[in-house]
């Protein structure tokens, strides 16, 4: 699922109204939209950062603010190493690509970042995407055809239901983390049929992790291949940063894994990396990999050097767990209600008691200068209001105090603890 | 699987239904999901298990995109159990 969107992830149809205006569909949202901001809170959803110190700093709205929903897990935004990376692209090739990958798109850059990610999962294929968006995009929507079935967690994130969406396969979804339910829907599907399981390693509304190595035993099992998405775990979850499939030791079983570099990576972009023999073949007839232009040399440099830096990551994954116990373990304390009862990733998710009081402490905690992601129904499960925190690595055993020291005298504030 | 009766069927989804349908909006072929039953789309893949389970078929999404009203969704699990 997805964080502070006004919109639920599985699509929606709006029906047509008879006023031809074709925007009145979208009436009672602009209605709820200027409902929340006549209470007078800060418009959650059109925050800008005027300035941008670090990883873990911004002005926001004028005010100096600690990052703390930004999904830059391991802080590479301002390594040195990589924005040189990025300067001597710019110079050497150019802004843009001008191309599709398959046309005039494809630098040098390009297949080293393949290499790049080739090495960091030790797989023998790499295709690299324009977002994350369009990497489940375009590998769900292709590999599954017509007859063939997509079985998913009903929490999936928006790019994973849009890739149902843009291919003809049939959709059965299960309850969320549920293994009986997957293996109940495996079981019933016709014999004969193409089974692709989609699953998420975090997923990231709650920072909860799925339980891998079963589900995709149960996969296996009954003839499916499987698809992780592992968005965010990457290069902070498991041994070498591969995500929760390496941490609870399935990854070989894995068939294909998407990734994007706009969270741990932190440039924008996203992949899929796979040892299917025929993988290759992906890139003719993948539409959304086809029928776009390239990334743009400097972003793939940005995007290969940080990965290389985060094969080697190991004491920054040690601090962003500390970091993440410790807000985790602190929240409990203060009393507020979080999203797991353990720390799991680098999400930290706390619940709020309703819409109005979650967006009042949202606001109140940016006046402490603390910027958290609030998200809301219809984005989120069971329809909870949200404040979702996402660690770094770069924020300081004393950064993690300081937030929590916010989020305190804004809970008393609000009346939530 | 034999062929079951339509009413057979129909009764089977009525005691499914019980605990989703919260206020107890009297059911009839034209009632609908979505408007009339209020279903959102988590009550729907919860009824939509139930009725997966006691019948053991699947209704992909794919599927229930076509189904609107009670009537509906009898006539497709008859034809679903009856495959």
């Amino acid at each position: 699922m997805s964080e502070g969107i006004s919109q639920p992830d599985a699509p929606v149809a709006l029906e047509a109204t008879e006023s031809g205006d074709l925007f009145s569909k979208f009436d009672p949202l602009i209605k709820q939209r200027s409902d929340l901001l006549a209470s007078g809170v800060e418009d959650p959803f059109n925050l800008v950062m005027e300035k941008v110190l670090s990883p873990t700093r911004a002005v926001c709205n004028g005010r100096d603010t600690i990052l703390l929903g930004t999904y830059n897990y391991m802080g590479m935004t301002f390594d040195p190493d990589v924005i040189q990376a990025g300067k001597d692209a710019l110079d050497n090739y150019g802004s843009g690509t001008t191309g599709s990958r398959v046309l005039n798109g494809t630098y040098q850059g390009h297949k080293e970042c393949e290499e790049a990610l080739k090495e960091f999962y030790a797989m023998d294929h790499a295709m690299v995407f324009s977002t994350g968006y369009q990497a489940n995009l375009g590998i769900i929507s292709t590999i599954a055809g017509k007859g063939d079935y997509i079985v998913l967690d009903i929490d999936s994130h928006a790019s994973i239901w849009d890739g149902c969406s843009l291919g003809n396969a049939e959709i059965v979804p299960f309850r969320h983390n549920d293994i009986e339910a997957l293996e109940k829907r495996l079981k019933r599907i016709p014999e004969g049929a193409g089974k692709l399981v989609v699953l998420e390693g975090v997923y990231s509304m709650l920072g909860d992790i799925a339980p891998l190595k079963e589900m995709i035993a149960v996969s296996k099992a009954h003839g499916a291949m499987v698809l992780v998405d592992e968005a965010h775990s990457m290069g902070f979850i498991g041994p070498n940063g591969r995500g929760v499939a390496e941490d609870q030791g399935c990854l070989d079983d894995v068939d294909f894994v998407i990734g994007t570099f706009s969270k741990s990576v932190g440039t924008v972009g996203g992949f899929c990396v796979s040892n299917h023999p025929k993988f290759e073949i992906m890139r003719l007839v993948c539409r959304p990999y086809v029928f776009t232009a390239s990334l743009p040399p400097s972003v793939v440099a940005t995007a290969a050097t940080s990965i290389r830096k985060l094969m080697h990551g190991g004491n920054k994954r040690a601090h962003l767990w500390e970091n993440s116990k410790t807000l985790h373990g602190g929240l409990t304390k203060l009393g507020f209600t979080l999203g797991t009862t353990e720390p799991q990733s680098a999400i930290v998710a706390v619940i709020m008691p309703d819409l109005q009081r979650g967006a009042a402490m949202w606001e109140a905690l940016l006046k402490e200068g603390l910027y958290v992601n609030l998200a809301r129904p219809p984005a989120t499960p069971a329809n909870m209001t949200l404040l979702r925190c996402s660690l770094c690595a770069e924020h300081s055993a004393e950064e993690v105090e300081t937030i929590l020291g916010m989020f305190e005298r804004a809970g008393k504030a609000v009346g939530i603890i | 699987m034999r062929a079951m009766e339509r009413a057979e069927v129909d009764q089977r989804i009525r005691a499914l239904i019980e605990p989703f349908n919260k206020k107890g909006v009297e059911i009839f072929e034209a009632t609908t999901f979505a408007g009339d039953l209020e279903f959102d789309s988590l009550t729907v893949m919860d009824f939509v298990a139930a009725i997966e389970d006691e019948f053991d078929i699947i209704i992909s999404m794919n599927q229930q995109a076509e189904i609107e009203t009670w009537g509906q969704l009898i006539d497709a699990v008859c034809k679903l159990a009856d495959d």
